[in-house]
């Protein structure tokens, strides 16, 4: 499954970045919310080639804080291990202690020259944090401390 | 953004919210700041600082410096003391960025002798002190030398050769907050944190070369005793932070306390980013621990990049830093919580000050001063923007109803989405170097976010604590370089 990007950057907190990322399904908003942290990180997503794959799983009380959960995986990887990732399959299953959530993460280790900085994220927050239906669509909103 | 109708004046500069505003208060909120000030905060913060007015344990008032803005459940320019025994703490009171906080260097070169060679310096410090996503940090050590940095702070440093032993007596608390323990710091932390030691990081974070012109001393025998005693003398600034580590610490706890709160302690969840846990709890004590080791390794950060700041000026100088007049004026955290004494006689009590976005400001005669501030009180690093200066204030003793705080920076007014809409970096660099600021950035995004219209008045700022009585204005100091993450 390859998801397009679809989300947008919006005012909210000043001193971070919050955005809004949309999909058919809570999958598909998941996979929207890592490409808007990758926007975020490097100024062109597009330069982050697919050459190492990583697969998570993770479980939460609720389909915000997997949201959480999944964010702050990515910003992790990127920190610990300079990985650049994006999120390619993904199945969220619904379980009674929770949802729980599986993904195979692509891309590559950061290489200075060829990706151009964005911001420094260093942990999404759970200020404004949803991830839920909106409007026969899945929004999955949250904000990132820069 | 109009105040609440609610909020009455004390006196200049002073604002109360009473109790009752929102439910659940235990105190007032208290606002330091003009009424421009006042006027231009984001009805948020109030908000937010009522929100903390409801913290158990809370003592006196939920406080407001005059740069607040919002931040997650705390404001960011928030005090709030708690009372050690009874009281909470809370992440969002301190930071994710735990021990953010400034320093600053003078040195003995004046700006006709720097400027000639401004370029090599601002080249050389972007290089040697990296910056940015994707940076690692130039001192290499494993797991478990890191697990010693997060008990011994900057001494760590200087026990290896980043620094001399006057740096930690102008450190606040000696560069080590006592009482961290690496047993409550997560893996992942550690994973994240062991390799950014000597990095500056990004967002608003940077390392400018200042210049302390004639006109920019208010009070010439407190910045004499701060060393910054001649005209057009160059200085040094730098703000960072416990990085990726300190972020990870928050993180992890921020989610333990939420899921504790209502079962283990019957406390109301009524902001997500206000978790907390009563202090005198095995969650609260295993956080603190955490906290000050996080505390520790952002100390241990500045004082290796204070190495290297010699190490470039020497290089570019070809003079040693002793010859070069460079030394430590003070270094302090503006993202902590503190166990602090504070009253008098049988009023004395035992306080856990958390300050976030907030700088200590203790008054003159306090004990835990070094020798040469006993009687100026504590120097006080108020950071403005990129473009428009920085403050060094002191300590006053009237400063005592805000437990000896004061502003940390100018305070953001608009996001960072919309500075970017409104400034592309490559042209701010531009604007900036026709005005004689010489900028090396890691982000062109990230510079234009800096803008500095992007934030409120320093100016005004660092007044209004004056004004206040929380702290007061020693000298104004002058971009002319800078190197932002």
């Amino acid at each position: 499954m390859t998801v397009a990007p679809d989300f947008e950057f919006v005012e909210g907190a000043t001193s971070d970045l919050s955005f809004v990322a949309r999909g058919d399904t809570p999958e598909e908003a998941l996979a929207a919310a890592a490409e808007a942290l990758l926007a975020a990180t490097v100024e062109d997503p597009a330069s982050v080639r697919e050459e190492l794959s990583r697969c998570i799983d993770l479980a939460a009380r609720d389909l915000d804080l997997l949201l959480l959960r999944f964010l702050n995986e990515l910003v992790y990887l990127r920190d610990a291990e300079d990985l650049l990732l994006r999120a390619r399959r993904l199945r969220v299953a619904a379980l009674p202690e929770g949802p729980r959530l599986h993904a195979e993460l692509v891309g590559e280790r950061w290489c200075a020259g060829r990706h151009v900085p964005g911001a420094e994220v260093k942990a999404a927050t759970v200020h404004a944090l949803a991830l839920r239906p909106v409007a026969g669509r899945w929004e999955a909103r949250a904000t990132l401390d820069v | 953004m109009p105040a609440p109708a609610s909020i009455r004046q004390v006196r200049p500069c002073v604002w109360e919210l009473p109790i009752g505003v929102r439910p659940g208060m235990r105190v007032p909120v208290r606002v330091f700041a003009s009424e421009k000030l006042l006027q231009e905060m984001d009805d948020k913060v109030f908000e937010q600082a009522a929100n903390v007015a409801t913290l158990p344990g809370i003592v006196d008032a939920s406080l407001c410096m005059p740069d607040a803005h919002w931040g997650y459940g705390f404001p960011i320019g928030g005090v709030a003391a708690m009372d050690a025994r009874s009281g909470v703490i809370s992440p969002g009171g301190i930071g994710f960025d735990i021990n953010c906080g400034m320093r600053l260097v003078r040195t003995g070169l004046a700006w006709p002798e720097v400027q000639p060679k401004l370029r090599a310096l601002v080249d050389e410090l972007a290089e040697r002190v990296p910056a940015g996503v994707g940076r690692r940090g130039f001192v290499s050590i494993g797991r478990d030398e890191f697990r010693d940095v997060l008990c011994e702070g900057a001494r760590w440093a200087v026990a290896r050769g980043y620094g001399v032993a006057e740096d930690l007596a102008r450190t606040e608390a000696g560069g080590c907050f006592a009482g961290a323990d690496p047993e409550c710091v997560s893996e992942r932390a550690v994973e994240r944190g062991y390799r950014q030691l000597g990095t500056l990081g990004s967002g608003n974070h940077y390392l400018e070369i200042q210049v302390l012109h004639p006109d920019g001393v208010y009070d010439a025998q407190l910045a004499k005793a701060f060393e910054l005693d001649f005209p057009e003398q160059v200085v040094v600034m730098f703000h960072c932070g416990s990085r990726g580590f300190g972020h990870q610490v928050a993180s992890d706890y921020l989610e333990d306390f939420l899921s504790v709160m209502p079962t283990k302690f019957g406390l109301p969840v009524i902001d997500r980013e206000l978790a907390c846990a009563p202090f005198d709890s095995p969650e609260g004590r295993s956080y603190y621990a955490a906290m000050c080791c996080a505390a520790n390794m952002s100390f241990a950060n500045r004082q290796v990049i204070l190495h290297r700041i010699r190490e470039v000026f020497s290089d570019v100088f070809g003079r040693s830093p002793e010859q070069l007049g460079i030394r430590q004026v003070y270094d302090v955290a503006h993202n902590t919580a503190k166990l602090e004494d504070h009253g008098e006689g049988p009023a004395r009590r035992r306080l856990l000050v958390h300050r976030k976005g907030a700088t200590r400001a203790f008054p003159p005669g306090h004990p835990e001063l070094p020798p040469e501030y006993r009687l100026t009180g504590q120097p006080v690093i108020l950071g403005g923007s990129m473009e428009t200066g920085s403050y060094v204030l002191a300590g006053l003793s009237s400063g005592a109803e805000a437990f000896f705080s004061t502003a940390h920076g100018s305070g953001r007014t608009m996001s960072r989405t919309r500075a970017r809409k409104l400034v592309r970096g490559s042209e701010l660099q531009e604007q900036m170097a026709r005005r004689g600021i010489l900028v090396r950035s890691a982000s062109w995004r990230g510079l234009a976010e800096e803008a500095g219209f992007a934030y409120k008045s320093v100016d005004e700022v660092a007044a209004a604590t004056e004004e206040a009585g929380l702290s007061r204005r020693v000298a104004h100091l002058v971009p002319v370089g800078n190197v932002k993450g």
